[in-house]
């Protein structure tokens, strides 16, 4: 009875202080990682929140402004992020899925798929200035073509291929075979099965697997700056070898002296690159919540 | 409708590992035939053999003979899809899709294989519901999620969309192991009316369901773990429940092993 109440009694002074110590520690630590992110949001927010409420943000280009002249937007960056990021899409996710669906529902197991897995995990490993100078060493010294909007986006296709190829392997893996047995025992042909039963089961999955692999691909600088060259009109063909957008409008600016307007400009473009992002990020968890209420 | 099913024979094999061995049997259309036996006997898995199931397993093969009125399920030239739309399965669990609504759900398999016709689905979905004994209860909620019925409905739920596409025979495995017992009256209810149309087969570890709702037993048993599972006995349920011809059918439905 004695040696009972001994361990329901609260902890000995040395217990005590070990527990306090330990707190402290995790407590500082989830400061100090926290802290960067947070400085780096406000003085973005801060610096950044004057360009992007002028109207003529949203709507114009930069043709015919300096660095030294206020005034003009980030039309033409945004739209180049946009349209750039969208031929990426467009190339890569068909790709990824069907890359995906070919792993799990049609060579799970075999030699081939570990070996196409293999080669997935290496290509999410490599570097966007690789990926960058493969296109450039491809499309530019060896065909021979010149630089292009087209081009950058074929590097980004390279390194949102592997995510969106894994998050939808993922998605197609916690479809049960249950399911699938359920459709094979109606008559239904695999192709079918596939098509009507496992994707639209998988939907919200693979759709938010889509909107974060484009999301991080949006902010990447390396393939930008070597493949196309920064534009500060607006031009939409994507074959153009000029084409602005929101990370190479950022390191356009990254010389101006503070008391130029362009100086304000590059926080601009700053924090209308993480709204973008933000913005997906958040579309991304609607669209898997809305997947989520499906299902009950 | 309803069909003859012969098997003759029947090997069944996963990769090297035999699973099954010399299963002989013969179900008469329009009865209720359950495969009893313990776990690993490889009754379920002589039930896949009779729509081809098995086949969806990587590895597994199966030699002898099976047939729907005379006609070689294994024979060269016959799709295993055709075979899956004449033979139909439940399964242990209650899998609706949960993609799609109620009615979607029973539509599935006429519609995913080309059905448009408005008037036909709507006839086909309430009366594979009312077959299945579910209609009243969701006739006003057709479109919400298949998934959001209790585990007993959501069973019958499987049993309409399995009859919606007509076959003869209807396999189940364990339809009741996952259902609390008022559900699985309900499925049992179920059983007795679906066998005036078709042929079913039903896979139970339950001998009170096996004497219930099944006009014919056989049980299956294996020598040893490792060994195929083999058909030691089958008859009228009544007879087997009775006064069973062998030792070792009647120490597993007296329940003195197993």
């Amino acid at each position: 009875m004695s040696t009972t109440t001994g361990t329901l009694t609260s902890p000995r002074g040395g217990r005590r202080a070990v527990d306090l110590v330990v707190r402290v520690l995790v407590y500082v630590s989830a400061l100090i990682a926290i802290a960067p992110l947070v400085w780096i949001l406000v003085s973005i927010v801060a610096e950044g929140l004057p360009a992007i409420l002028s109207a003529s943000w949203w709507t114009q280009d930069l043709a015919g402004t300096t660095d030294r002249r206020a005034g003009g937007g980030a039309l033409h960056a945004i739209i180049g992020t946009l349209e750039i990021g969208l031929v990426t899409a467009v190339v890569a996710v068909p790709v990824a899925v069907m890359g995906a669906i070919f792993l799990i529902e049609y060579a799970r197991g075999t030699r081939w798929a570990r070996l196409v897995s293999f080669t997935v995990d290496i290509l999410s490993g490599i570097p966007s200035i690789v990926a960058a100078l493969f296109v450039y060493t491809l499309l530019i010294t060896l065909l021979g073509l010149g630089r292009s909007a087209v081009a950058a986006s074929l590097a980004l296709v390279l390194l949102m291929l592997p995510t969106v190829l894994r998050s939808t392997e993922e998605m197609l893996k916690l479809v049960p075979d249950s399911l699938r047995e359920a459709a094979y025992a109606l008559g239904l042909p695999k192709w079918k099965t596939v098509v009507q039963v496992v994707i639209p089961t998988a939907f919200s999955g693979i759709a938010t697997g889509v909107i974060l692999g484009l999301a991080r691909v949006m902010g990447e600088t390396a393939p930008l700056l070597i493949l196309v060259a920064y534009a500060r009109n607006l031009y939409l063909s994507p074959t153009t070898s000029n084409m602005g957008t929101l990370p190479t409008m950022i390191n356009s600016g990254r010389n101006v002296a503070e008391t130029l307007p362009g100086y304000s400009r590059v926080w601009g473009a700053a924090l209308t690159l993480i709204l973008l992002v933000m913005g997906l990020n958040l579309l991304a968890r609607g669209v898997a919540r809305a997947g989520r209420l499906k299902d009950r | 409708m309803a069909k003859r099913i012969e098997v003759e024979d029947l090997d069944v094999y996963y990769g090297s590992f035999q699973a099954v061995a010399g299963v002989s049997l013969v179900v008469e259309p329009r009865t209720v035939t359950a495969f009893i036996g313990p776990s690993g006997c490889g009754k379920s898995t002589v039930l896949r053999t009779l729509n081809r199931m098995h086949e969806v397993i990587p590895g597994a093969y199966a030699k002898g003979r099976v047939s729907l009125d005379g006609v070689d399920l294994y024979g060269p030239g016959v799709d295993p899809v055709a075979v899956r739309r004449l033979v139909g399965m439940v399964f242990q669990r209650p899998n609706p899709f949960p993609s799609m609504s109620i009615y979607d759900n029973v539509a599935a398999g006429l519609k995913l294989n080309g059905t448009r016709n408005k008037q036909e689905l709507d006839e086909t979905v309430e009366r594979s519901l009312r077959g299945a004994n579910l209609w009243n209860e969701v006739k006003d909620r057709l479109n919400r999620a298949g998934t959001s019925l209790s585990g007993g409905q959501q069973q019958r739920l499987c049993i309409a969309r399995a009859i919606a596409v007509r076959p003869d025979v209807i396999l189940m495995d364990e339809p009741c192991s996952a259902l609390d017992p008022i559900s699985t009256l309900a499925i049992e209810d179920l059983i007795g009316e679906l066998k005036e149309q078709y042929t079913v087969v039903i896979v139970t570890h339950n001998m009170q369901q096996a004497s219930r709702v099944s006009d014919r037993t056989a049980f299956f048993n294996l020598e040893a773990q490792g060994l195929p599972g083999r058909l030691i006995e089958i008859n009228d349920t009544e007879t087997i429940f009775s006064n069973p011809s062998l030792k070792a059918t009647e120490d597993y439905i007296t329940g003195r092993f197993g």
